[in-house]
């Protein structure tokens, strides 16, 4: 039988080149305060096939601020209609949307 | 969560609401492998290299802009130095040359190609000479092509033949944009030291020691450092600093990430970041807004230099931490129309000339987008040129000119280039002439490396 070092470093190992080869996508959403706006987000979400692998929703003093990280590697669509679906609903919700990878969050605020 | 609101937050503000952006992706080329006896091979050579090299440039970046969120402003061509190809041809005009360049930046969609470029801080040869006087008729025929001439470097010394040239050049190059004030002059830039791999315009070359093909970064966010800076009114200089280089760090890493992923995906090397402060005319975007934040009233007063040192070598410290490939100019620009700050205290007689160039000491390049009276001098232009050329030579760091004698203008008048070159009140300039002293002609010989004070 595996011992549970071996099995953790496998599992490690696969997870960290996982992450090297689908980069994660960051979505955030921000605006005013209503029912319901996670739900039509994820909604959006879901028809494009993408996976929602982390989520954090907050209210900032009086902003509602949500970030998701997707992973789309199985999507049936690709990043460029995932952003633009999402801005869309942004748009139409009055919420300010932003799609990007996550790259550019971790080279920027991590040494 | 993997990445905190805090800083998905942070990013999202520095790019919605302080003008946070990549400045420029710009490719070096080489056009060593297109020299050729005639001019008309040589263009040939030289348009199906580039359209070739930088076909999906474009594309390349607009997709990286979509996909990391942060918006790339500006994509560029950089070029060998057009005069290193000038020497065996057939003949002295090359005009030709500068509209091919023009052309095949038209063909890929970049808005500037830099490179018709020579390197004199020493000597000229036919082929530099023949670049030098093809110049105003060139700028005035072309539209994206930038030219920059190199007359002083601190191994060589300054070569006050091409310096005298030089300011003749800059006065006929005006006279041939007369009817758009002269705007032939924003498109030269006259160095000291010129960096080999500048991604900005209008210095960029693409250097005889560099690559193939490279792709050099331009990163800037004035505003993004000012923001910073306003957070912290009353704190200490050593916290001023280390907030700038937080700041400049967390720009370069960005800058460095779609350099390394566009060198990628067009096949080529990845060149180098340079994290400058480059202001552009929108209200905050500005370097004079920076260093008015640190407490200065108005940009140009005392303790103007000091906060710009200050600035200056922070930004650079906050890069080179960020990035292991650092390079261009990487400071602050102080191009006076394309600030509006600078454009301000002009017209509030705070900043002038003087002040100008001693500042051109501590910041990363030199006298930029300065208007003057169009009957200034050519000797006098001359005399900018060889001061400015000196204070690099001593220091041992690029410095550069880039001013326009707006033709018809006097002190007072108002002059508008348009776009991201913004407009300027004309400064002033002192009319005691130096033109005995520029006549002299022959070299400045290179400083001594020791007893350094």
């Amino acid at each position: 039988m595996k011992k549970w070092e071996d099995i953790s470093k496998d599992v490690l190992a696969q997870a960290l080149n996982d992450e090297e080869e689908n980069p994660k996508i960051i979505v955030s959403v921000l605006g005013k305060d209503r029912v319901g706006i996670i739900a039509e987000i994820t909604a959006v979400i879901a028809k494009l096939g993408g996976n929602i692998i982390d989520i954090n929703q907050t209210i900032f003093r009086e902003l509602f601020s949500m970030n998701m990280v997707l992973d789309i590697s199985r999507a049936s669509e690709p990043f460029s209609r995932f952003k633009e679906e999402l801005e869309k609903i942004g748009e139409e919700l009055g919420l300010k949307v932003v799609a990007q990878r996550e790259d550019t969050f971790i080279k920027m605020h991590r040494v | 969560m993997r990445i905190t609101t805090r800083e998905i937050l942070e990013t999202i503000k520095m790019v919605e609401l302080e003008n946070f952006d990549i400045r420029t992706v710009t490719m070096g080329i080489s056009l060593r492998d297109c020299v050729r006896p005639t001019i008309d091979g040589l263009c040939e050579a030289i348009y199906e290299k580039i359209v070739t090299k930088a076909a999906n440039l474009v594309s390349v970046a607009e997709d990286l802009e979509k996909e990391y969120g942060i918006p790339i402003i500006n994509k560029r061509i950089s070029v060998t130095p057009i005069a290193l190809l000038a020497d065996s041809l057939d003949e002295d005009n090359l005009t030709q040359i500068a509209k091919t360049l023009d052309k095949a930046a038209k063909e890929v969609g970049v808005n500037f190609i830099g490179g018709f470029s020579a390197l004199v801080q020493k000597g000229m040869t036919k082929g530099d000479k023949r670049l030098i006087m093809s110049i105003p008729e060139a700028l005035a025929n072309t539209e994206r092509v930038c030219s920059s001439v190199n007359v002083a470097s601190t191994r060589a010394g300054i070569n006050m033949d091409a310096v005298g040239l030089m300011g003749k050049i800059v006065k006929e190059t005006a006279k041939y944009t007369e009817k758009d004030d002269g705007i032939g002059c924003a498109k030269l830039v006259v160095f000291c030291n010129i960096p080999e791999d500048n991604p900005f315009m209008a210095g960029a070359l693409h250097g005889v020691s560099e690559a193939e093909t490279v792709i050099n970064i331009g990163v800037s966010g004035p505003g993004v450092v000012r923001d910073a800076i306003l957070n912290i009114p009353d704190k200490d200089f050593g916290t001023l600093a280390e907030t700038i280089k937080r700041t400049s760090f967390k720009i370069t890493r960005a800058g460095e990430l779609i350099g390394r992923e566009a060198a990628k995906r067009l096949g080529v090397e990845f060149g180098i970041v340079d994290l400058s402060l480059a202001p552009t005319p929108t209200v905050g975007d500005s370097v004079a807004e920076i260093l008015e934040a640190m407490g200065i009233d108005r940009c140009g007063a005392p303790g103007t230099t000091a906060a710009l040192a200050l600035l200056n070598d922070a930004v650079k410290k906050g890069g080179a931490m960020a990035s292991c490939y650092v390079g261009g100019l990487s400071g602050a620009f102080i191009p006076v129309s394309e600030d509006s700050g600078m454009v301000r205290a002009v017209e509030e007689n705070v900043l002038t000339l003087s002040k100008l160039e001693a500042m051109t000491a501590v910041c990363s390049v030199g006298l930029d987008m300065i208007a003057l009276p169009g009957n200034t001098e050519a000797s006098t232009i001359s005399g900018i040129i060889a001061d400015e050329m000196s204070i690099g030579v001593i220091n041992k760091k690029t410095t550069a000119v880039r001013v326009i004698p707006v033709p018809n203008k006097k002190v007072g008048d108002y002059v508008e280039f348009g776009g991201l070159l913004g407009s300027s009140p004309i400064l002033d300039v002192s009319q005691v002439s130096c033109y005995s002293f520029i006549e002299r002609g022959g070299r400045i010989p290179a400083p001594l490396q020791s007893l350094i004070n």
